[in-house]
């Protein structure tokens, strides 16, 4: 049994995930069968606007075809969006992060490279700071206790298991962990409590829950028992089936720390 | 040059791009540069930065820039850290063995503990939105960077060492992570440090710029 951090209740953070595929901010279901959406920072203002703690923005085909669409939408975006972003998606190398970094992004979520050349953890973190490096993991569920760790965005295998490569990773000088599900990403059946429960017990840095989430209520879990330090909300955002306000309150009246917001 | 410049100290760390952005919505006319003439003709300073203290403070060794920044403050240019700027401005840091600092305000630069006093985890680094909350007896709050700003106003935060002043008085507000209290804004006369970004804490972040500009 594991201590439930009081920095779980503090510091609860909201940030609003979009995938991007070329120049549109799409949605997938278990991260196959994409469907576009929109221009993805017509919903990035409206969603730091709603007061969103902080935007991942992730080229879910860049690891694919090995490019990186990504730098002139996080430019343009950063001219009127004042809260952390995050970039995934084919970064590749300390030059591939310096380049996205310099565009105006925060932090870099690398997974297919890392897993590939697990190094490049160290590199990037020893150059920019671990804060700045956020290890992506994309976990397909074995059975009740295991998880596989999957790469470019849920198609390949890599036999190894989730919560050894988040130790490896943290190891390496990660800062923060995002962990997506395969199972649950665009199912709205909630999260996948028991992988957030199992990796954030081994995890001294905060983990960003992500995949899965049907409703503001969702979130309870994900905090309460899995531990998250963050929610990463796509579909629900996308299709608004819900606002950040909403989930603002939600989390408020649970009891965890929420960033105080006045909407304007 | 005119006086109204601000100056963004660029030392090869950090998302120089946002602070600039950032000052610029504020309606500031904005250079970021490495030469020293030009930072000791501005009319105001911000030294930016992430990433490790060691590195950093060599990265200003290396342009020569250390001097220069001990000039501004000498010259009483206001000068404003943000992160990791903030940390350099004390006398050291513990971070990967002992290095020293620019010297501006007195103090060292400390690992967050990762234990609470109830014994619960705080997990590094600390990363999220925290409400400032003002030091008692500081008058610092009501004229200064921090004017503006309404009671419950939270900015974000990512680092994992803090800046822990020799002198209360030097710390005008503070953040809780956990039960730990972590150094907020320091302050000595016209040097300001915070631990947060405001370039990146919305509306807020946005207002402690703007007062920073007309300050």
């Amino acid at each position: 049994m594991t201590n439930l951090s009081s920095e779980l209740v503090n510091n609860l953070r909201l940030i609003a995930r979009l995938d991007i595929k070329g120049e549109n901010l799409i949605k997938s279901i278990q991260l196959e069968g994409l469907r576009v959406i929109g221009q993805p920072n017509e919903y990035a203002l409206k969603y730091y606007l709603q007061g969103a703690d902080e935007l991942i923005y992730m080229d879910c085909v860049a690891s694919l075809y090995g490019r990186n669409h990504l730098s002139d939408i996080i430019s343009t975006a950063t001219k009127n969006i004042f809260v952390p972003i995050t970039v995934g998606g084919g970064i590749r190398s300390v030059d591939d992060a310096f380049k996205i970094l310099r565009a105006g992004a925060d932090k870099v979520a690398i997974n297919t490279a890392a897993v590939a050349n697990p190094q490049l953890i160290e590199d990037i973190s020893r150059q920019f700071g671990s804060q700045c490096m956020v290890l992506s993991v994309e976990a397909k569920k074995i059975n009740d206790n295991k998880w596989e760790v999957y790469t470019d965005n849920g198609r390949e295998k890599t036999g190894m298991d989730v919560v050894d490569w988040v130790k490896k990773g943290i190891d390496l000088g990660a800062g923060e962990i995002l962990l997506t599900s395969v199972d649950k990403e665009g199912t709205r059946k909630g999260f996948d409590t028991s992988l957030i429960k199992s990796v954030s017990e081994q995890s001294m840095v905060p983990v960003i829950a992500s995949g899965g989430m049907g409703s503001p209520d969702d979130i309870l879990e994900a905090v309460n028992e899995g531990g998250a330090s963050a929610v990463a909300m796509a579909d629900i955002l996308h299709y608004g089936r819900s606002d950040i306000k909403e989930i603002r309150d939600t989390a408020k009246k649970a009891g965890f720390g929420v960033r105080e917001y006045a909407i304007e | 040059m005119p006086l109204n410049e601000i100056v963004i100290i660029d030392y090869g760390v950090g998302n120089l791009l946002s602070v600039k952005r950032g000052l610029e919505h504020c309606g500031a006319k904005v250079l970021v540069t490495s030469k020293p003439e030009e930072i000791l003709n501005a009319a105001k300073v911000i030294l930016p930065g992430v990433g490790a203290f060691k590195k950093a403070m060599k990265a200003l060794d290396n342009l020569g820039l250390v001097k220069v920044i001990q000039e501004v403050a000498n010259r009483k240019i206001n000068l404003l850290g943000i992160c990791l700027g903030m940390q350099l401005l004390l006398d050291e840091s513990d971070e990967f063995g002992l290095t020293k600092g620019l010297g501006l305000i007195p103090g060292r630069v400390v690992a967050i503990p990762t234990k609470n006093d109830d014994g619960m985890i705080n997990k590094i680094p600390h990363i999220g939105w925290s409400k400032l909350i003002n030091s008692e007896g500081i008058s610092y709050w009501n004229e200064g960077i921090l004017k503006t700003l309404g009671r419950s106003d939270s900015s974000y935060f990512i680092h994992s060492y803090m800046a822990l002043t020799n002198n209360n008085k030097y710390t005008i507000a503070y953040c809780l992570y956990g039960s730990k209290k972590i150094p907020a804004v320091i302050q000595r006369d016209r040097i300001i440090g915070c631990q947060f970004h405001p370039e990146k804490s919305g509306e807020v972040g946005l207002k402690i710029l703007r007062d920073f500009c007309e300050s």
